[in-house]
């Protein structure tokens, strides 16, 4: 008998099901509902007090946060970050259409390749596809535009989020995801990989002592942009 | 790995003796409790959140066939593959055949406890495929050869010393006179270390922290972003997951989600928390070629529908340990096995067999802190309760016990004979205990050995209750039920 029959076959005997029918399925209705548990009111603000929350949730967790007025000022804010860690010009972005059309060369002398993290990246820029100001996370979603690796190898991450796309609470970021999976033709998926981060990397396992930047980056600095259109942080 | 729980007295007996290890538990002890209490007065949904995530995995176990079943279709719908093992033999076996096809030399792996229950580290290693731990805790006592201490933090018994001659034991090709004095130094070391490791290795094998059946995804939880390195960069990403992992959906993983780190490090939300989802899509520029689910039975089937079914709703947070004065004095090494405290106590004789850790459920003051913290409100003292009785019956543990037992329940039975005994109990420890407290008691040294035992100084409550000394008017309905 496979390992699978035989956990099914004695799931069913202990929970005294005959078979699997399709309708009357309790688990199936349930999946369906996508029903919402309690969600706590914290992040339930308007707008302005939502991104201060957000602001105030991560800088908690030892990450810096800037506030730009236009993506265009991406460039400068990041050489500015660059310059005040003293760290080399160097940058690799993620592969998004928005982030690559910037000015990089025009504002800044920023030297900028695109692509995945190799592991000798010391500094990644890539576009969230949004944040969660009950704790003042990050959600970053897999795709050809925003690979995975940028937000882990690298020592230093750098992240460009629409003040637009910070939510209140986690499940408004999964309704989105929802609604970009229908919208794509591939309903109930999820790209491969999605992330929620919260301030840098950290670890407490010699003698309890916090320690930030245990494989992940040491420092997360996050660029609020107002009025950043929301499809070129999708696209 | 070999249980040593049959030796828990013994063990025990060590980890007192055990200065670095004492001194980390003391720091434990104040720490965890005092962040978990934070964090939970700060979210005033804690206690509803706490409810439904305890009604989440209830309807998940009732309904776990089916959800295994939906689960394994979104995962082979996203191109993964889907394992079932019912032993942990079987599990070895699928991680080693898929590591060989792979042509794996290396394995990165993340902090998993079920990698630990099944020894999947040994056995690759004896087939010639090099296991590696990245969680830095993990990796240390792998270097030490050592089984987890914790379940969130896996060295937690170790001193920096102790670690810093870790390093300069294993790491040999670095000057040996570099000062490794400050827990920084020693991160340094081991983040260079693992970072070639994490970039050369074949397969990353992760345990799950959750499946959801909603979407054939797996949950990765971690502070320090290994997991993610571990799942992103290796050919292949295998997961091993014990079947009662299923959540439902998107939403109930996120309910869970909201009171997992608060309970077991205090934190509002661990750093990383990583959604897989299948292998990388055709466009991606990475993540791995093949995903595999190795899903395990080992014993969890069994426990379906018996007295220890809602132990099935732990999620591994750790705070019954960090709130359990017994593994506060004792560490997580003298349990024997992979898991420890109080839901260790009650999970380890459902899967290595009561016979073996037949000391663990008896290694509790039944003090009730477990189940008040519990984010999943599992009852673990009912359940310890449970395994004592069925070691009664099974007349496991100490003659000298069960004699005492027996006579106590022959006296219980018996209010008048038991109230005489009482009495004359009373007023003859009253007489001989003239200070107030004993300092021996005959058949008692191992409580008078530590500390004194109050001496009775009046008689019994149910005389005094008669005289009226005790109670007020309200009270007459009682005393007249106690006297039929």
């Amino acid at each position: 008998m496979s390992g699978r029959d035989q956990i099914l076959g004695k799931l069913r005997s202990k929970l005294g099901r005959a078979s699997t029918t399709v309708s009357e399925n309790a688990a199936l209705n349930h999946m369906q509902a996508h029903q919402k548990n309690l969600i706590p009111a914290r992040g339930d603000l308007p707008k302005a007090q939502r991104v201060a929350l957000f602001k105030q949730e991560a800088e908690k967790v030892n990450a810096t946060v800037s506030e730009l007025s236009h993506f265009g000022d991406v460039p400068n804010a990041v050489a500015d970050y660059l310059r005040q860690h003293q760290l080399p010009a160097a940058i690799k972005i993620a592969p998004h259409p928005g982030l690559k059309n910037l000015r990089w060369a025009e504002d800044t002398s920023i030297e900028v390749l695109d692509g995945r993290a190799n592991g000798d990246d010391p500094v990644s820029v890539s576009v969230a596809l949004g944040g969660v100001a009950e704790t003042g996370t990050i959600v970053m979603a897999s795709g050809p535009d925003t690979p995975t690796s940028l937000n882990f190898l690298p020592l230093d991450h750098i992240v460009v989020v629409s003040a637009d796309d910070i939510a209140g609470n986690y499940e408004a970021v999964w309704e989105r995801l929802r609604a970009q999976a229908d919208a794509a033709g591939r309903p109930g998926t999820l790209p491969r990989t999605v992330n929620w981060i919260t301030g840098p990397s950290r670890t407490a396992d010699i003698e309890q002592t916090l320690l930030l930047g245990a494989h992940g980056p040491q420092r997360l600095h996050i660029l609020i942009v107002d009025g950043l259109e929301t499809t070129a942080a999708d696209a | 790995m070999d249980a040593t729980s049959l030796n828990f007295k013994n063990n025990a007996r060590g980890a007192i003796a055990d200065d670095p290890l004492q001194k980390a538990l003391a720091k434990l002890a104040v720490g965890f409790p005092l962040k978990r209490a934070q964090a939970a007065a700060r979210l005033p949904e804690f206690e509803g959140l706490r409810d439904q995530a305890r009604d989440i995995k209830n309807h998940v176990l009732e309904n776990l066939d089916l959800y295994l079943e939906a689960y394994e279709e979104k995962v082979i719908a996203s191109g993964g593959h889907v394992h079932w093992c019912a032993t942990a033999a079987d599990a070895r076996e699928t991680i080693l055949k898929i590591c060989q096809d792979a042509g794996a030399k290396t394995v990165t792996k993340s902090k998993s406890m079920i990698s630990e229950e099944i020894a999947v580290n040994g056995f690759l290693e004896d087939n010639g495929i090099e296991p590696i731990e990245t969680d830095l805790g993990e990796y240390i006592i792998q270097l030490r050869k050592e089984p987890p201490s914790h379940i969130i933090a896996p060295a937690i018994h170790l001193s920096k010393e102790q670690v810093a001659e870790t390093f300069r034991n294993a790491h040999i090709d670095l000057a040996a006179n570099r000062p490794l004095e400050e827990p920084r130094a020693l991160l340094e070391e081991a983040r260079g270390k693992l970072r070639e490791k994490f970039l050369r290795a074949d397969v990353g094998l992760t345990g799950a922290n959750m499946l959801i059946a909603e979407t054939g995804t797996n949950v990765l939880v971690t502070n320090e972003g290994n997991a993610d390195l571990t799942n992103n960069l290796p050919r292949v990403h295998v997961v091993i997951a014990s079947i009662e992992k299923i959540v439902p959906t998107l939403e109930d993983a996120t309910t869970i989600l909201r009171v997992l780190a608060r309970s077991a490090t205090g934190q509002e939300i661990s750093v990383y928390t990583t959604f897989c989802t299948g292998p990388r899509r055709p466009d991606d520029l990475d993540g791995p070629e093949e995903y595999h689910v190795v899903l395990l039975d080992n014993g969890r089937t069994d426990m379906i529908g018996s007295e220890f079914h809602e132990m099935l709703r732990c999620i591994r947070c750790g705070a019954c340990l960090n709130h359990c004065p017994i593994y506060k004095s004792i560490g997580g090494h003298a349990y024997g096995w992979v898991y420890s405290g109080p839901m260790g106590a009650v999970l380890i004789p459902n899967l290595i067999g009561m016979e073996d850790a037949q000391h663990l459920p008896n290694a509790s003051t039944l003090c009730g802190k477990c189940e008040s913290v519990c984010p999943m409100r599992i009852p673990l003292p009912k359940m310890l309760r449970k395994w004592r009785e069925r070691q009664y019956r099974a007349e496991i543990g100490s003659k000298q016990v069960r004699w005492a037992l027996h006579a106590w329940a022959w006296l219980a039975k018996r209010p008048k004979v038991y109230r005489y005994v009482m009495s004359l109990g009373i007023a003859m420890m009253g007489q001989f205990g003239g200070a107030g407290r004993f300092k021996s008691v005959p058949f008692a040294g191992g409580w008078t050995s530590k500390r004194d035992l109050a001496a009775p100084t009046g008689d019994t409550f149910i005389s005094q209750y008669h005289k009226g000394a005790r109670g007020d008017q309200s009270g007459e309905l009682i005393r007249r039920k106690i006297m039929r």
